[in-house]
């Protein structure tokens, strides 16, 4: 009785299964999927708290204060991405299983995303009217988000793989990918104010499409090489 | 090819500090090789390198006559790791766990209750892992690999916080997987209780 003479398990079935079972875990601990969107709302209402609140100040703030606290709401939530797994000794069980790597950090990404992407992404509309944002530049930044979440969390799905050995990466962590992350913040902001101005802004977009693209496609391999380096 | 695991001289550094030089063996079907050494000696990191979580210094691991290192995915489908730290996720039940686990590996067609009747956790397939005592877990980490068809074993300290009854559970799931021509790598302290052929390797 050898494998190679028996059916190993398809390829798709430990990404579907890993994305099943992050969410079935996301509904069973609900608090963890709310706080980047508690933290996203409560830092994006509180600077015009700060800042003032006449209306020309909350135009011209607005973007880059919604920006910013969307990646800061990404990046510390992409701490616990394989933390919890490692620990508790799943992901080693991953690790010696005929699965491929890259499947997994692709999975987790995904289950990431859909779990403080998808929140974040629903409750932006809503911030964004409390900055008297237009109806343009709102879809400008639903989509802008929707790139730059995707993009942020493969990306951040690196770093959390190479630092998932470390005692508190989470400084670490963000360190690493800011620099990778710097684009997408300046495309994305910029792209909205833009929009807000009534300025074509369609390049940005294409911009941030191109980059969740490329991420897409070349993030799970790297987490997965980080993953294993990790386990040296 | 016949399902064999051997080793030729294989040594494993951690830092500067040397584990265990030139270890070789060859294990054949329904045999049991046992790892003793004591707390530190490297028995765990030995079942890593192994399965090729630990990069080896020197030497080599073969799997069927090939290094497993070749053949990675082959080789990780052919085996079920118990390992010291379990791996179920604390906020599922334990049927939640080993029905996801049933996509890593192959599976035994046989019912899933049948298994945890057998090692006696059936009446708390709706709870938690979180609620589940250590010992308790230990057995769901048995059912794991009664579920997984496979032929190599890998099972670290398998008896540790199990009572007598789960000592003698895991030593007859042992004795009938060696008999049905499976192999088995162990880490252990205790007497292991096998009828099986034993090779052992001593880590100092």
């Amino acid at each position: 009785m050898i494998a190679s003479e028996r059916e190993l398990p398809g390829l798709m079935s430990g990404f579907v299964a890993t994305v099943k079972r992050d969410l079935l875990l996301a509904w069973k601990r609900p608090g963890d999927v709310l706080n980047p969107v508690v933290f996203f709302a409560v830092v994006s209402t509180l600077f015009p708290l700060a800042t003032g609140p006449s209306p020309e100040q909350l135009e011209f703030s607005g973007p880059g204060v919604l920006w910013v606290a969307a990646l800061l709401a990404t990046l510390l939530s992409l701490n616990g991405l394989f933390l919890a797994d490692y620990e508790d000794g799943s992901l080693d069980q991953f690790v010696v299983s005929p699965q491929p790597l890259p499947m997994l950090a692709l999975a987790k990404a995904l289950a990431h995303w859909l779990t403080s992407g998808v929140p974040l992404l629903l409750v932006s509309p809503l911030v964004a009217v409390s900055f008297r944002m237009p109806a343009e530049a709102i879809g400008a930044l639903i989509v802008t988000l929707l790139f730059g979440t995707i993009s942020l969390g493969l990306v951040g799905s690196i770093g959390a793989a190479l630092t998932v050995g470390l005692h508190r990466g989470t400084v670490l962590l963000s360190l690493l990918i800011l620099p990778l992350a710097m684009p997408i913040l300046i495309l994305g902001a910029r792209t909205v104010s833009l929009a807000a101005t009534n300025e074509t802004y369609s390049a940005g977009i294409y911009f941030l499409a191109a980059y969740a693209v490329a991420a897409l496609v070349l993030a799970p391999f790297a987490a997965a090489a980080a993953l294993r380096i990790s386990y040296e | 090819m016949t399902a064999t695991l051997s080793a030729t001289g294989i040594t494993l550094f951690r830092g500067d500090r040397c584990l265990f030089e030139d270890v070789s063996f060859a294990l054949e079907p329904g045999q049991l090789l046992l790892l003793e050494g004591p707390n530190g000696s490297g028995k765990t990191s030995l079942l890593k390198a192994i399965v090729g979580m630990l990069e080896l210094e020197a030497g080599v691991v073969n799997w069927g006559g090939t290094p497993v290192l070749e053949q990675r995915q082959l080789f990780h489908g052919s085996l079920a790791w118990m390992a010291h730290r379990v791996g179920f996720k604390a906020d599922l039940t334990l049927v939640e766990n080993l029905r996801f686990e049933a996509v890593l590996r192959p599976q035994v067609a046989v019912d899933i209750e049948d298994i945890l009747e057998r090692v006696d956790v059936s009446r708390l397939k709706r709870l938690p892992v979180r609620s589940l005592s250590a010992g308790q877990k230990r057995r769901v980490a048995l059912a794991r690999m009664l579920l997984a068809d496979v032929p190599l074993w890998l099972m670290d300290e398998p008896y540790t916080n199990l009572d007598r009854e789960g000592r003698s559970l895991v030593a007859g799931v042992v004795n009938e997987h060696l008999a049905g021509g499976g192999l088995c790598v162990m880490a252990a302290h205790q007497d292991v209780d096998i009828d099986a052929p034993v090779q052992k390797v001593i880590l100092q």
